[in-house]
């Protein structure tokens, strides 16, 4: 049996993605990010969120997508797992919606050029509008980053 | 009941308990006729039982109650301490260790203790046979009901009671008879004395207080209790209670206060008569046996007691509360708010040049400075709660080794961090192993090398500026430099070639390399592979330092240099093109600036010199990979002198900001660790800075 879920819908180019409500902390605007030196490449830097340092990564970078110009839309949303707090910068977002985990449909191979395994599933919301579920702990799983590290080296 | 709110107040005070029983064994073993030490073990052991009691651990209860018939024994001299005695309480204080432990860790505080509760009771019942056999029973029958006519009262209690008639106050003689089915005794009695208690004190009862509180009674007790209450009111007042079934209170003079007593005494002594025939002959033994024994036992740990009295003096009672360290961490985290905001409102101030203002935020920088050193103060624990389990320690691990060892230990009251104290236990531990494992010399080899056959380790503890040195030195065998280097060569440290340019101190430092022990033979002390280098790492990564200093044959000396604090630091704020940076002030020698002229090429690497000496120059722009910023494109570069050690090196920066005190804050867990940041800071204007550790540019 499946339950109803808050999610925080945000963008990332075309696609529309997914967050459940409870892991999402707060929605910022653009802070001033400090950068920090020889760490991940899709890493932007720290910022100071009301006395914590946090840092952020560009969720576009992330998923190797192309990194786009920040706008007023661009936010910055702080996802807390496993203890870690990391700030994603996403193109827009604002929206919450209630969904159904039964709707959550297992993904396809690659959606918008993301691996499935970053993807909890798809879940069709209105006509035509497909919502993109993120699985923030393979999202933000190190080990992985450090072999795609090494690749590039 | 709800015990979990008490139990925490339990464990600390528990642990209070076992210490100062601990430490004041030791000081026994030195001085074992020493009844005012007796005396102060007892009233630890006897507090630690009621409150063991009261939480219903009874594995702890029992086990400290049979500690505490051996201490009674000692205490009223029917019982001499000897070396197997002390042996027994030993292994008795361990396990109550272990037990208080097991509870701190969420368990029941059970353990089989079934050995060491015979062996204590062996030595209330058989060992010694006369005055303990009769002291024994004459307890039991005091706590007999059938005796309750008669309390035995101390010449103490005894005054009390004459002074308090004289003065006027009345004296009654109390007689409670609880009703033969009621479920609750214990508490009715507790009732009775809570009732006894506001009124007036209650001098002396029997059963003992503790006795009753555990039920260890039939039906009644009585006491001796003065008050200024009229005795027929009093009477009433405990009937109230309710399930009491008979109260008798007698009014007392001087007269039948003697009387009174010379009853309590003749019965107790009828019950020592009667037990005491049988086993006349023994004593006599092993009072010869147990005389020489202390004799030899004087010598050794007398020495260390008389050396430590300052402690013992410093245990006089301080008002303190207990407050949970995670409430300071909640009161530092917002004091380094206030800090972040103090260093904003200091830049607006200078911006606005408003007179008053200036002046209000200057104040508010006065205040806001003697704060921090409160808060910082109100982190700070003497260094004795680690060092109070050493000598302990390190009295069994001579015992193991069969060597003669005396732990002086000074400066026990210098403060450091809690933070840096919950740590530094393991590392001093590992230190102070090795100093009585592989320094101090075995008893044979220390007479033969014409030294005292005792060995000496001196730990001491000392501020200096804003560093805690820890020293640990000892008068063994000393460190030889060829023992290390053959070592160092046989497991592949160092090469042939680099053992000869080694100088003194850096063939000491081999010793903290991973997988390196001198030591011919492993023992269960030391030796098991992990050693030093993991104290050293641990050091490390507290910001201290450890420095060997060594003379071959007389002894030697590690040296552990610790930050006072680690969360707020004094550091020097850089610019690097548009980022900032900053460096913990207490790795700069000096800033300067070179001209670019003054910078030399040597085998590829940039020097400069320094002070006579040529130093590298290290481009900060070029390993950050700072785009807007790059020292060899200006004429002047300001470099700032760092130093690890004695090694010194130049970091190549922009621009100077100014010294700043920040506050340290981490990365988040998400980021590795980055070579060369140690963390975090926010500034003035709310933007993070990068924390620099410049120990890593040098090599």
């Amino acid at each position: 049996m499946g339950e109803e879920i808050k999610v925080i819908v945000f963008k990332l180019g075309s696609e529309e993605y997914g967050i459940e409500v409870d892991k999402v902390q707060t929605i910022e605007r653009m802070l001033p990010i400090t950068r920090v030196p020889k760490t991940y490449t899709f890493v932007r830097g720290v910022i100071n969120l009301r006395g914590v340092v946090i840092p952020v990564i560009d969720l576009r970078g992330r998923f190797g997508l192309e990194e786009g110009e920040y706008t007023d839309q661009t936010r910055i949303i702080i996802v807390a797992v496993n203890d870690m707090e990391v700030g994603f910068i996403v193109d827009s977002a604002n929206d919450v919606i209630d969904l159904h985990t039964d709707r959550i449909e297992t993904p396809p191979e690659v959606v918008g050029g993301i691996k499935a395994k970053y993807l909890d599933g798809v879940a069709k919301i209105g006509d035509d509008r497909l919502l993109i579920m993120l699985n923030l702990a393979e999202v933000l799983n190190k080990s992985e980053i450090i072999q795609l590290e090494s690749l590039e080296e | 009941m709800d015990m979990n709110q008490y139990l925490s107040m339990f464990i600390d005070e528990s642990n209070d308990h076992l210490q100062s029983l601990n430490e004041n064994m030791l000081l026994l073993e030195g001085s074992p006729s020493d009844l005012s030490i007796v005396q102060v073990i007892f009233r630890s052991a006897h507090t630690l039982k009621g409150m063991a009691a009261t939480m219903g651990f009874e594995d702890l209860a029992a086990l400290t109650h049979q500690m505490e018939n051996v201490l009674d024994l000692v205490r009223n001299e029917k019982l001499a301490m000897q070396d197997f005695i002390f042996d027994t309480l030993f292994k008795g204080l361990d396990a109550l260790e272990s037990m208080v432990q097991d509870i701190t860790e969420g368990g029941e505080g059970k353990a089989d203790v079934s050995g060491i509760v015979a062996s204590l009771q062996a030595i209330v019942r058989g060992e010694d046979l006369s005055a303990a056999g009769a002291g024994a029973e004459a307890k039991t029958s005091a706590s007999d009901p059938s005796a309750n006519t008669a309390i035995q009262l101390d010449e103490f209690q005894y005054s009390v009671l004459n002074q308090s008639i004289a003065d006027g106050h009345r004296v009654l003689y109390v007689d409670v008879h609880i009703r033969e089915n009621c479920q609750l005794k214990a508490v009715r009695a507790y009732m009775v004395f809570d009732l006894l208690e506001r009124s007036g004190e209650v001098i002396k009862s029997s059963p003992s207080v503790q006795d009753i509180e555990q039920e260890k009674f039939e039906h009644s007790f009585s006491l001796y209790y003065i008050t200024q209450m009229d005795p027929a009111e009093l009477e009433q007042q405990i009937l109230n209670v309710s399930e009491i079934d008979k109260v008798t209170v007698m009014e007392l003079d001087q007269e039948s206060l003697q009387q009174m007593n010379e009853m309590g005494m003749a019965s107790q002594e009828a019950a020592a008569v009667a037990e005491a025939p049988s086993k006349e002959e023994a004593p006599e033994t092993t009072a010869t046996s147990a005389a020489p024994e202390q004799a030899v036992q004087k010598q050794a740990p007398q020495s260390s007691a008389a050396k430590t009295p300052a402690k013992s003096s410093g245990a006089t009672p301080s008002r303190t509360i207990r407050v949970d360290i995670e409430r300071l961490d909640v009161l530092m985290n917002l004091f380094s708010e206030l800090l972040i905001d103090r260093v904003r409102l200091e830049q607006l101030a200078s911006e606005v040049q408003n007179h008053a203002l200036t002046e209000t935020v200057e104040h508010m920088s006065r205040v806001s400075s003697d704060l921090q050193d409160i808060v910082m103060k109100l982190r700070m624990v003497p260094v004795d709660t680690v060092f109070n389990r050493f000598p302990r320690m390190i009295r069994d691990l001579a015992k193991s080794l069969d060597k003669k060892v005396d732990l002086i230990i000074t400066g026990a009251e210098t403060e450091l961090d809690r933070t840096v104290i919950d740590e530094i236990g393991d590392p001093l531990v590992h230190l102070l192993r090795n100093a009585v494992d592989h320094g101090i010399e075995p008893i044979a080899d220390r007479i033969s090398a014409g030294k005292s056959e005792t060995g000496t380790v001196n730990l001491r503890a000392f501020h200096s500026g804003n560093h805690v040195f820890i020293e640990i030195e000892e008068d063994g065998r000393g460190i030889y430099r060829e023992n290390i280097l053959k070592t160092a060569l046989k497991k592949g440290v160092v090469t042939q070639d680099q053992a000869a340019a080694m100088s003194d101190d850096e063939v000491n430092q081999l010793l903290f390399a991973p997988g390196f022990s001198t030591a011919e033979k492993i023992s269960d002390v030391s030796g098991r592979g992990v050693g030093l280098d993991v104290v050293k790492a641990k050091i490390t990564s507290l910001g201290g330092q450890v420095t060997i200093y060594s003379t071959p044959g007389k002894g030697t000396n590690f040296s552990v240099q610790l930050p006072l604090t680690l969360s707020i630091i004094a550091a020097m704020m850089v610019k690097m093109g548009s980022e900032k940076y900053a460096i913990p002030l207490s790795s700069i020698v000096e800033t300067a600036i070179v001209r670019k002229e003054q910078i030399r090429t040597v085998h590829g690497n940039k020097m400069v010199e320094f002070r006579g000496q040529h130093i590298p120059l290290i481009s900060l722009s070029r390993i950050f990979n700072i785009k807007d910023f790059n020292e060899n494109e200006e004429n002047e570069t300001e470099i700032i002198v760092i130093h690890k050690g004695e090694r010194l090196a130049a970091l190549a920066i922009d621009e100077f900001i100014g010294q700043n005190e920040i506050v340290l804050k981490g990365l988040g867990k998400y980021l590795p660790q980055i070579k060369g940041i140690s963390g975090a800071t926010i500034l003035g204007d709310g933007q993070v800075a990068l924390i620099l550790d410049p120990n890593v540019f040098i090599r």
